[in-house]
């Protein structure tokens, strides 16, 4: 038996931005007629790896060759032509256009496009229709029917079955299986270990930008699949630091209690109570509804159903202003959404307080520097640069978006991924400033996506995976693997196993 | 979250749906009759010399508006319009005051080189340079102008009778002057061909959504670039169409045309986030823009108050559209 052909192969490909490096070594080979599986926890490199292949960003090293010939992409029309088209986690259409026009601007042919979409459930699609004018569903279905009808040889799936009904998944799985048959090649990226089981052949695993493995995806190849992503460091963060105990809390009235909440795409039904003294963390991959959790109970955004009571009272927030004043701050994840990067460290620490209007009259400026400066203290932030926020570090910028919080009086800190590209002392100090907030009776809720981090600031934490909670564990049994493991959805569901 | 939800909806009556998705071309035309009607019943002696006069007026603006149009559907902004109106019209100008017909018409060939230049020049540094396209637009706006200036330092010139009876004079009926003509002839020469190839999808893709448009294989660059020189070609036009219809040039004509264009092209259903719109709107709602001075004319008003009607109209149209979606979303 001969081996098959080697579609597409990247050796060593490597990519920074600015000082951060997406990836180091990035390595995989597709043969014709396989389904391979592309899979990594967050930040692992996946999606940067899929914007080189199509041609959204030029590579700093390595090497692509498709059937052997060295490619290198400027565009995604160049790799389309290649023979190499992707269908992306949110549809590459264009929302002003109707789906023939879309097809056009891709240059896939109408036929063909019509037939795939019947394939996929769609018989008689109006392609006059404008994209945004249909339902989101339908979109993935058009965005992917277009791809399979450029006839690529080579077919990057990212997410698309995320939030999607199983019965619409299953004519997805048909079609990559058809694909498969006709010897064609699949890159198939997915968060859900079951689907990559079903239908792959063979993963190839990143940690950190670099290709820690290949593997067959047999039965019982998940574990192998999670000590890949994991590697070497679970022994570290498991010698990492003893977690503090969980207290018993007993009947006492929850700071925050969330009940069924359910907003958007990907927020489906989401239930948990946090307490006065608590750090509650939130492990979930990229887009499994933490970040419209937080929105909603910060009053970002509405809730499409469900619950949210704050010390005993139902809330319903219409603007952050209402959940700042019920004592509910958010840190979000991009800093830049709430700095004034212009202007100086003690003006952003005191913004949230000039909170109501109608409070006339010339700053107290005299009482508000107190306040800032003890602020800033209490989080050690480097003031060599006050005058402009954003000439501080990323990690001190950080400090200061706590900071803020801590010169006004809050009862509840949401802090959404508050270390993200931080470096490791801040992150250090971040998570010591968590714990004695709750020590001082606050309730925290954080979300990290880096999982080793659970345990140095929470006591308790509950996973989501597809916009439920699937588990629920204490700080002690939050090792990296249990939470990666969980993250991927490979435990039954706390409850409603469907 | 029903499951694969086909795109249909047969069930639309098609004018309804006609209207719908292009609001331009059924919205404006209704709006510029209502004007027409009303301008009838208080001037009763509405003659064929009235319409040519507005004919006349109204061709540059419609020509800055369609200028304006381009730009914006690709997701961008010209304020250099005017200036590129004023630059190319003293130019003519200039150079056609002693120049018989043969050559009038070789230099309005030229003169069109020149405005599909200057856009070029906008495109290129709106491209490259990565300065926001209102901040580039503007400040060429300003050496255009000056350009203009040291081209014409007052308003003079001229050019051969035979040339400006293009625009001035009539066609068929006295009621059908050769200015309405050549604002057709010019638009649908220019825009038709673009709008009925790939350059026209590409334009409406990148001013809807420039990343879905790259992630489609667009050559997002370029497809601006060829936007803003669509965009000072239309504007050369407009300047060989006022010298037509006033006979000489004028080198202070920018700021109105940048302004008023723009205004014609949000009234006319081009959204400023881009993407949406045509050409049939704005160059109709030129027509309203002008109407309306003389409209207060014939009201015995004074015509001043034109500007604080036209900006009532944008913000009521604007406020309508918006009101419009949002009842639609509301319906979903």
């Amino acid at each position: 038996m001969s081996a098959p052909e080697i579609l597409l192969a990247v050796n060593g490909l490597a990519k920074r931005f600015g000082a951060v490096v997406a990836l180091r070594d990035a390595s995989l080979e597709l043969r014709a007629g396989e389904v391979q599986a592309l899979m990594g926890a967050n930040g692992a490199g996946k999606s940067t790896l899929v914007k080189i292949l199509t041609g959204v960003f030029g590579a700093d090293g390595g090497e692509i060759t498709i059937r052997g010939r060295a490619c290198r992409f400027r565009s995604p029309a160049e790799a389309r032509d290649a023979g190499l088209v992707s269908v992306y986690q949110d549809p590459a259409l264009v929302p002003d256009l109707t789906v023939a026009q879309n097809l056009r601007l891709a240059r896939a042919p109408l036929d063909a496009a019509r037939q795939w979409l019947t394939e996929l459930g769609i018989a008689d699609p109006d392609v006059g229709a404008f994209v945004r004018d249909l339902p989101f569903q339908t979109l993935r279905l058009i965005d992917l029917a277009r791809a399979l009808a450029s006839d690529p040889s080579i077919l990057l799936i990212d997410e698309i079955t995320a939030s999607l009904p199983a019965d619409l998944s299953a004519r997805i799985f048909a079609i990559v299986r058809h694909w498969r048959e006709r010897g064609r090649g699949v890159i198939f990226i997915s968060h859900r270990m079951a689907e990559v089981s079903v239908l792959c052949d063979r993963a190839t695993v990143l940690r950190d930008g670099v290709t820690v493995g290949a593997t067959e995806t047999a039965r019982g190849s998940e574990e192998r699949i999670v000590e890949l992503m994991l590697g070497y460091e679970v022994a570290r963060a498991a010698a990492d630091t003893a977690p503090t105990p969980g207290q018993p809390y007993g009947d006492a009235v929850p700071a925050l209690e969330v009940n069924h909440l359910r907003a958007g795409r990907l927020l489906q039904d989401v239930s948990f109570a946090l307490h006065p003294g608590e750090v509650l963390g939130i492990a979930a991959l990229d887009g499994q509804g933490q970040e419209e959790l937080f929105d909603c109970i910060a009053g970002v955004r509405d809730r499409d159903g469900g619950e949210i009571h704050s010390h005993g009272a139902l809330r319903r927030f219409r603007h952050p202003a209402d959940a700042i004043r019920a004592g509910i701050v958010l840190v979000p994840a991009n800093r830049l959404q709430a700095m004034l990067p212009q202007r100086s460290i003690r003006e952003n620490v005191a913004l949230p307080s000039y909170g109501p209007l109608s409070r006339w009259g010339p700053i107290a400026m005299r009482r508000e520097r107190g306040r800032v400066e003890n602020a800033i203290r209490r989080l050690q932030v480097d003031t060599r640069a006050e005058s402009e926020l954003r000439r501080l570090s990323g990690g001190n910028q950080q400090k200061v978006m706590i900071a803020r919080w801590l010169a006004s009086a809050f009862k509840i800190l949401l802090c959404f991924d508050p270390t993200r590209g931080i470096d490791i002392g801040t992150k250090r100090q971040i998570y010591a400033l968590l714990r004695e907030l709750a020590a001082a009776g606050s309730a925290v809720l954080l979300f990290t996506s880096e999982l080793p981090e659970i345990r140095l600031a929470c006591d308790r934490v509950i996973v989501l995976f597809g916009g439920r909670v699937v588990r629920e564990m204490s700080a002690a049994e939050a090792d990296e693997a249990t939470l990666l493991r969980a993250a991927h959805g490979l435990v039954a569901r706390r409850e409603d196993a469907a | 979250m029903t499951s694969a939800n086909p795109p249909h909806d047969a069930g639309r009556a098609g004018l309804g749906r006609f209207a719908q998705r292009h609001p331009g071309l059924v919205g404006m035309p209704l709006f510029l009759l209502l004007f027409l009607a009303v301008t009838v019943a208080i001037h009763p002696s509405y003659s064929s010399f009235d319409a040519q006069s507005l004919a006349m007026g109204a061709m540059p603006l419609a020509l800055a508006a369609a200028a304006q149009t381009v730009v914006v559907i690709s997701g961008g902004i010209d304020l250099s319009v005017g200036s590129m109106i004023a630059v190319t019209n003293v130019l003519a100008a200039a150079t056609m005051e002693h120049a018989n017909f043969g050559q009038a018409v070789l230099l309005s060939v030229l003169v069109l080189a020149i405005g599909a230049a200057m856009g070029a020049a906008n495109g290129l540094i709106v491209v490259y340079s990565r300065v926001p396209d209102v901040v580039v637009t503007l400040t060429t706006g300003f050496i255009w102008s000056g350009v203009a200036l040291l081209i014409l330092e007052k308003p003079g010139g001229g050019a051969p009778d035979r040339f400006l009876s293009l625009g001035a004079g009539t066609f068929a009926t006295p009621w059908i002057s050769g200015a309405l003509i050549l604002l057709i002839a010019s638009v649908a020469i220019i825009w038709i061909p673009v709008q009925r190839s790939r350059l026209g999808l590409l334009l409406y893709a990148i001013g809807s959504d420039k990343a879905a448009a790259f992630r489609s294989g667009v050559n997002v660059e370029r497809t601006r670039f060829l936007a803003y020189v669509l965009g000072g070609l239309f504007s050369a036009v407009g300047g060989i169409g006022l010298i037509m219809t006033t006979g000489i040039g004028s080198p202070l004509a920018g700021v109105y045309y940048t302004l008023s264009g723009l205004a014609a092209a949000v009234l006319g259903g081009v959204s400023l986030s881009g993407g949406r719109g045509g050409m049939v709107g704005p160059v109709v709602a030129a027509y309203v823009l002008t109407l309306i001075p003389t409209d207060l004319i014939f009201l015995n008003i004074d015509p001043n108050f034109g500007q604080v009607i036209q900006g009532t109209l944008i913000v009521l149209v604007v406020m309508a559209g918006g009101l419009v979606a949002l009842l639609r979303a509301r319906k979903r």
